[in-house]
């Protein structure tokens, strides 16, 4: 088994998200730079948070334009396992991949905390090692994080299953219906805003993240 | 023959779509100040551009495709409209 992390100028939490992966996960893992992943032999390929290309224009909105998008598109098709984090998330609905918008949050500002989450679908690569209504613990940090669509989209969204994961009890970011993490309709793609990689280790507070890997692990075994 | 045309693609949240930073600047700033006659703010982006074209319509139609192309705005939360300035 053999996973990416894609580096864009401005990423910043690739490299905690390989070492959650080789390290923790023991998962053969490759940092690769964005103009350079050609290679769609990889079983999963992970785009991790920052601030891509300075989040000009909007964020993700340059990235989503980088090579390393077509062969992610590609992979996505076959069904291979494509997670977005945070900023990550931001590029995967800028290439059309998953579908809404990220808004800057309602607060106008950038929230940094550790937030309360249901897991409402337990079927997409990511979640499967999660019981279905389950409650995770992980932190959030971005600025951009309100998950905006019309009231149409948001309503097949949920009636497909295709909403992951939402905030239990707050909304910090002022997000449509509390909605932190959507798929694709295959559920092979899966954003979320939430850090998984910063809630793998108990010296970090927690490890609920550890099981978004575990669920892709998983998938791409079964 | 072409020429050169200031074309403006204004990029603003669609109306269903909140603009936190639009009512802050009309709430703290404008209505706080005694300006009451303002009703609505939003804000939005604004991209002024060069384009070569034969003119006018061209430049504005050129402008719309790559806007569409290269998804300047998301069409999900995002309206924009182009401007050939004269």
């Amino acid at each position: 088994m053999k996973a990416a992390v894609i580096q864009f100028p401005g990423s910043n939490c690739d490299r905690d998200t390989v070492h959650v992966l080789a390290d923790v996960k023991r998962i053969q893992t490759d940092l690769v730079w964005h103009n350079d992943f050609k290679d769609g032999s990889y079983d999963a390929v992970i785009l991790p948070g920052g601030f891509s290309f300075g989040d000009h224009l909007r964020a993700g909105a340059i990235a989503a334009h980088s090579p390393a998008m077509k062969t992610i598109c590609h992979m996505a098709k076959e069904g291979k396992p494509v997670l977005g984090i945070c900023n990550g998330f931001q590029i995967l609905i800028e290439t059309g991949l998953l579908p809404g918008s990220l808004l800057r949050n309602a607060s106008l500002k950038f929230v940094c905390k550790w937030v309360d989450l249901r897991i409402e679908n337990t079927s997409s690569a990511f979640t499967s090692a999660f019981d279905k209504n389950s409650r995770a613990w992980m932190p959030i940090a971005h600025n951009e994080g309100r998950f905006f669509g019309e009231d149409d989209l948001l309503e097949q969204l949920e009636a497909d299953g295709r909403v992951v994961m939402r905030y239990v009890g707050e909304n910090p970011t002022g997000t449509s219906r509390g909605i932190v993490a959507v798929s694709n309709e295959e559920g092979n793609v899966v954003g979320m805003m939430p850090h998984p990689e910063r809630a793998s280790d108990l010296a970090l507070g927690g490890t609920d993240g550890l099981k978004v890997f575990q669920s892709m692990v998983d998938w791409i075994q079964c | 023959m072409t020429s050169v045309f200031s074309v403006e693609i204004l990029i603003s949240n669609k109306p269903q779509a909140r603009d936190p930073e639009g009512e802050t600047i009309m709430r703290d700033l404008i209505h706080k100040h005694g300006f009451e006659f303002i009703k609505e703010v939003r804000m939005g982006k604004l991209l002024a551009v060069k384009v070569e074209a034969t003119d006018e319509e061209e430049a504005s139609t050129k402008v719309v495709s790559m806007c569409n192309d290269l998804r300047l705005y998301n069409p999900v939360a995002h309206s924009i409209s182009v401007r050939v300035r004269s």
